[in-house]
Parts: C-alpha cells; structure tokens; sequence
C-alpha cells in the first residue's frame, strides 16, 4: 500500500508537471516581479533603484491616472448592467423559439462574439465614418448633424460600450439560454393553471430561477470590462487616446510608449488587486446566496 | 372561459417572437453592411446612399488585400500560435486535471486551490513582465513568443477534472485489477470517454487564441510576424483611406473563426457554455 502511495506521487507528479512549470513561469514569475518593479525606477527593460511607494504616491495627484480610473468605472457602468439585461432579454425571446428558426436566430447573435476585436473594430469604424458611414446617413435622413463620434470626447466612451455590448452579448445569451433551458416546464405550466399573468411569472419563476445565472453573467462582464483595452485602443489610433484613457492603457502608455516600467507597473498593481478583490466580494457573495437556499 | 386568455397569450408570443427575429436581423446587419462594402467598387462605396447590394460585385478588394499586404504570412502566423496554444494548453491541463481528480498526492489541495485562484490574475495586468520575460528569453518577433504567455487556462483544467470525476470508479478498479499502468487507464479508458469535451475545450482555446489581440500587438514589431487580428490593423498604412480594402482584409481576418462557428455551431455553443462554469 506504501509503495503503490509512493507510486501514485510520482505519477501525479510527472503528469502536473507541464502544467506547473508554465504556471510558474507565466503566473506567479510576472506576478512577484511586477509587484518588485512598482518599487522601482525601471524602465521597461532594465533595472531600476528603489523609489518605495514614490510611484503610489503620484498616482492620486495625476491626471491621466484619474482619467483612466474614471473612464473605467464609467465603461464598467455602461456596460455591465445595460449589458446584463439586454442578454437576458433577447435570451428570454430565443428561448420561446424552436428548432431551425431557434438556431438561427441565435447564431445571428452569436456571430459577433466569435470574431477578433479588429474585425469589430473595422465594421463599426465604416458604420460610423464621417464621410460615408450609415449610421450618418440615418442621422442625415432625420435632419440631423452628422457627428465625429469616435473623434468627440463625450460620445467616446458610449459609443465603445455600444460596440462592445454588441460584440460580446452572444456569450450572455448563450448562458441566459442554458439557464433557462434548466426550468423544468411544469413549473410554467403550473403557473399557467393558476392564471398567472407573464409578469406575475417572470418575477415568481423566472427571476429568482435564474438569478444563479444572472449573478454569473454579471461578474464576468464586470471582471472583463474592468480589463478594456483593444476597442479603446484601436478606437483611439488618430484621435485622442489621452481623453479616452483607461487604466490597461495606461499600463500600455507608460510601460511601452514611455518606457516607465516602474511607473507602469504601480497601475497595474492597482488593476491587479482592484480585479482581485472584485472576484473575492463577487466568490463570497455567491457563497452567501448558496447558503440562504 | 379559458378561451379568450388564449388568444391573447398567443397573440403577444406572436408578437415577441417577431420582435425577436427582428432584432436578431438587425443584430446582424453591421456584420452584413461591412461584407456588402467590401463586394463593392471603391465608388460604388462612397455613394451618398444606402446601397442595399452592389451594382457591380467585385472581388478586386479581396485580390488587391491579399497581393499587397503579408495576409499570407499572417494567416500562417495565426494557424501556428492558435494550434501549438491550443495543443500545449489542452494537453497539459488534461494531464493536470486527470491527476487531481484521480491520484491521492501531497499538495492535491493547495494544486486546487492555486489554480481556482488563478482565475482572478488579470493577464493584463502582467503585459510588462510578460514582455520582459520573453525578451529575457530572446523571443520577441517569434511564435514561441506569441505563444507562451497564453499557454495557460485554467478553466480547461477544471472543466477535465469535473469530466474525470464523473466516470465511473468500476472502470478504473476494473483496469487496476488487470494490472493497467495510470497512463494506460488515462489515455485508454478516461480520455476515450470524453473526447467530446477534449474537441469542446479544443474548439474554444483555438478561438480564444485566434482572436487574441493585446498580447500579440505587444509581442510582435515585424510586419511579417503579426498574427491576422493585428496584421490587419496595419492595412490602413498600406491602403490610405481605401474603405472597401480594409473590410475585405478584416472579412479575411474573421472568416476562419466564423466559418469554424458556422460549421459546429453546436460543439461551440456548448464549449464556450462549459468554460463558463455551466454544464451543458
């Protein structure tokens, strides 16, 4: 029995192997060394001296900083949310399909999600050009001005939220759908005998159903869009990327444009434990909500 | 008396399924609007109307994006990184999960533990000493270098060890009896029966890793080495303000993955279900 533990170790230990060292070599090295490096004065490649907190220090006093950590929090609100519901709603419609008609409804909005963020971006960037973009000549059929939207500070950020509620909805859906798949029928048609009015249905059965699902599709798109940077970032190329600052841009900024890797670093430590204790609130609300059932 | 109720529940599903299928066609028309663009002659693009079809469908775009520009070498670039990421990944996280679901080891639990906690690393936050790293290494400009910093996922992980939970424990004590090694029992009896989730999880990293864009952007300066969703970027230089060109390159970029959807649409949906955590 001794002998076959022993055996078992080592075989476990052959097999965990690849895995391992990749994790240590990819995870954890970056991860210690990215918290080393916010101490320091380093340039991107290089080492630097240590400066102590210097570079967390400067992050409240400076303004690209704040822009970046406000124009965060204000894609997280567009998005999340609105994102959130607008899944739940199309889900809900696709749900009451069947068959063929089902799968190809689904697969309409589904198919912006499998595609690169470039090809998002180049769709959209001809959708909304100035000169010849669609969505311009709506805006002239209505009598409207045209609008540089990508290139006009306050239509920057919705408009990206836009796109990207567009782009990643699919994946939403598809979760909302498995959820609701997983209410057994008899439960609507109980409810169907009792006269129950759609509304009545939807806030007794539906919801706190699928509130498990909800609260999953919520926390990705939270924890995602908290890490925004392509669309920000293609979306900005020739107009103004420090309006449209966020803070994985800032990372990108000061680290590869500016060759500051320690500074860099200290924002990305903030991102990185800023992500972190979202994931744990979120993990320990979940816990929370298991256990009350 | 339940008859009037009827109709009128009948009525608004009518209604929302409409709707429905409305708003899906909607949905999809950008996706639509930019292959028609692309179909058409360069005037025909700029016309100061919608132009719901070509007058003239060409596929000059196609021809002029693919002879000058390197959307060959990054079609090549892109094959190489998605398939070497996804092999690399899939394989060594089916290893990992069968021997956390399977054999008692020290540290079983602290393995478990590190890879839940995992999922919260944002890897975005690790771009320089990704990038520090890999030129330490000597790898930037190259697919070992694209390639490392995405090897690992661990959902993947934690998808097979659920998998391997569930097969039943008469099959391995069965195999133990006849004397069969643990490779034997993994890749004879555990990996067999659950091909299906191995082709799922395939399926996802391949398009996780095609469509990756920040840390290829970083990792890559020559035009040649890019992967297709950063090469493309790079036509606006090469084209000008050439609109219909630069669609048709993107069409090139995202068609794989597309198609790739359209084809096992099933397989995909229920992959990308299962990474989320949902069993299918």
């Amino acid at each position: 029995m001794l002998t076959n533990r022993r055996k078992d170790a080592w075989i476990a230990a052959v097999l965990v192997a690849p895995f391992l060292a990749i994790y240590l070599l990819v995870f954890v090295w970056p991860t210690i060394q990215m918290f080393g490096i916010s101490f320091t004065d380093a340039p991107l490649i290089g080492s630097g001296d240590w400066v102590g907190t210097e570079n967390y220090e400067r992050l409240p006093k400076d303004p690209r900083f704040r822009t970046a950590a406000w124009n965060t929090a204000y894609f997280v609100v567009l998005t999340v949310l609105p994102g959130t519901l607008i899944a739940l709603l199309i889900g809900m419609g696709i749900s009451r399909l069947k068959g063929r008609l089902q799968a190809a409804v689904l697969a309409l909005f589904f198919l912006p999600y499998i595609l690169p963020v470039s090809v998002v971006y180049f769709i959209w960037d001809w959708l909304l050009n100035f000169q010849f973009g669609l969505l311009m000549h709506i805006l002239d059929l209505f009598g409207l001005d045209r609008i540089p939207i990508m290139k006009t500070r306050d239509w920057f950020m919705p408009a990206v939220a836009v796109v990207t509620i567009w782009w990643t909805a699919g994946f939403s859906i598809l979760l909302f759908l498995a959820g609701l798949r997983a209410i057994p029928p008899e439960i609507y048609e109980a409810a169907a005998l009792d006269n129950a009015s759609r509304w009545t249905t939807f806030r007794r059965i539906t919801w706190p159903l699928l509130w498990p699902v909800t609260s999953l599709v919520f926390t990705i798109q939270l924890i995602s869009q908290l890490k925004i940077f392509d669309q920000v970032y293609l979306f900005s190329v020739g107009g103004r990327p420090n309006d449209n600052m966020v803070l994985v841009y800032y990372v990108f900024q000061r680290a590869f444009q500016q060759d500051q890797g320690g500074r860099a670093a200290a924002v990305a430590v903030t991102l990185f434990v800023l992500v972190v204790v979202v994931s744990v609130m979120q993990f320990q609300l979940l816990r929370m909500a298991g256990n009350r059932k | 008396m339940t008859r009037p109720r009827l109709q009128t529940v009948n009525l608004w599903g009518g209604i929302i399924t409409v709707l429905t299928v409305l708003a899906a066609v909607l949905w999809a028309f950008p996706l639509y609007w930019g292959v028609i663009s692309s179909l058409k002659p360069e005037d025909e693009v700029v016309r100061p109307y919608i132009e719901l079809w070509p007058e003239n469908l060409t596929f000059d775009h196609y021809i002029t994006a693919i002879t000058t520009t390197q959307i060959g070498s990054w079609y090549l670039n892109s094959v190489v990184v998605a398939v070497g990421v996804t092999v690399i990944t899939v394989a060594s996280s089916m290893l990992c999960g069968y021997a956390l679901s399977q054999l008692s080891f020290p540290g079983r639990k602290a393995l478990w533990w590190l890879i839940l906690a995992s999922f919260m690393v944002p890897t975005q936050a690790l771009i320089i000493n990704h990038f520090v790293l890999v030129s330490q290494l000597g790898l930037i400009n190259t697919w070992a270098g694209i390639m490392l910093p995405q090897l690992i996922h661990p959902v993947i992980i934690i998808v097979y060890k659920q998998f391997f939970d569930q097969v039943p424990k008469d099959f391995r004590e069965a195999a133990v009896m006849d004397n069969a090694g643990e490779f034997a029992i993994l890749f004879k009896i555990y990996l067999p029966m659950n091909w299906g989730v191995t082709t799922a999880l395939s399926i996802v990293c391949f398009i996780w890793t095609w469509n990756a864009f920040l840390w290829p952007f970083l990792s890559v300066t020559r035009t040649e080495m890019m992967t297709m969703p950063v090469g493309i970027t790079q036509v606006n230089d090469a084209f000008g303000v050439y609109y219909a060109r630069q669609l048709a390159a993107a069409v090139l970029a995202g068609l794989p993955v597309a198609l790739a959807y359209l084809l096992f649409q099933r397989r995909v949906t229920e992959a990308i279900t299962l990474s989320a955590g949902i069993k299918g």
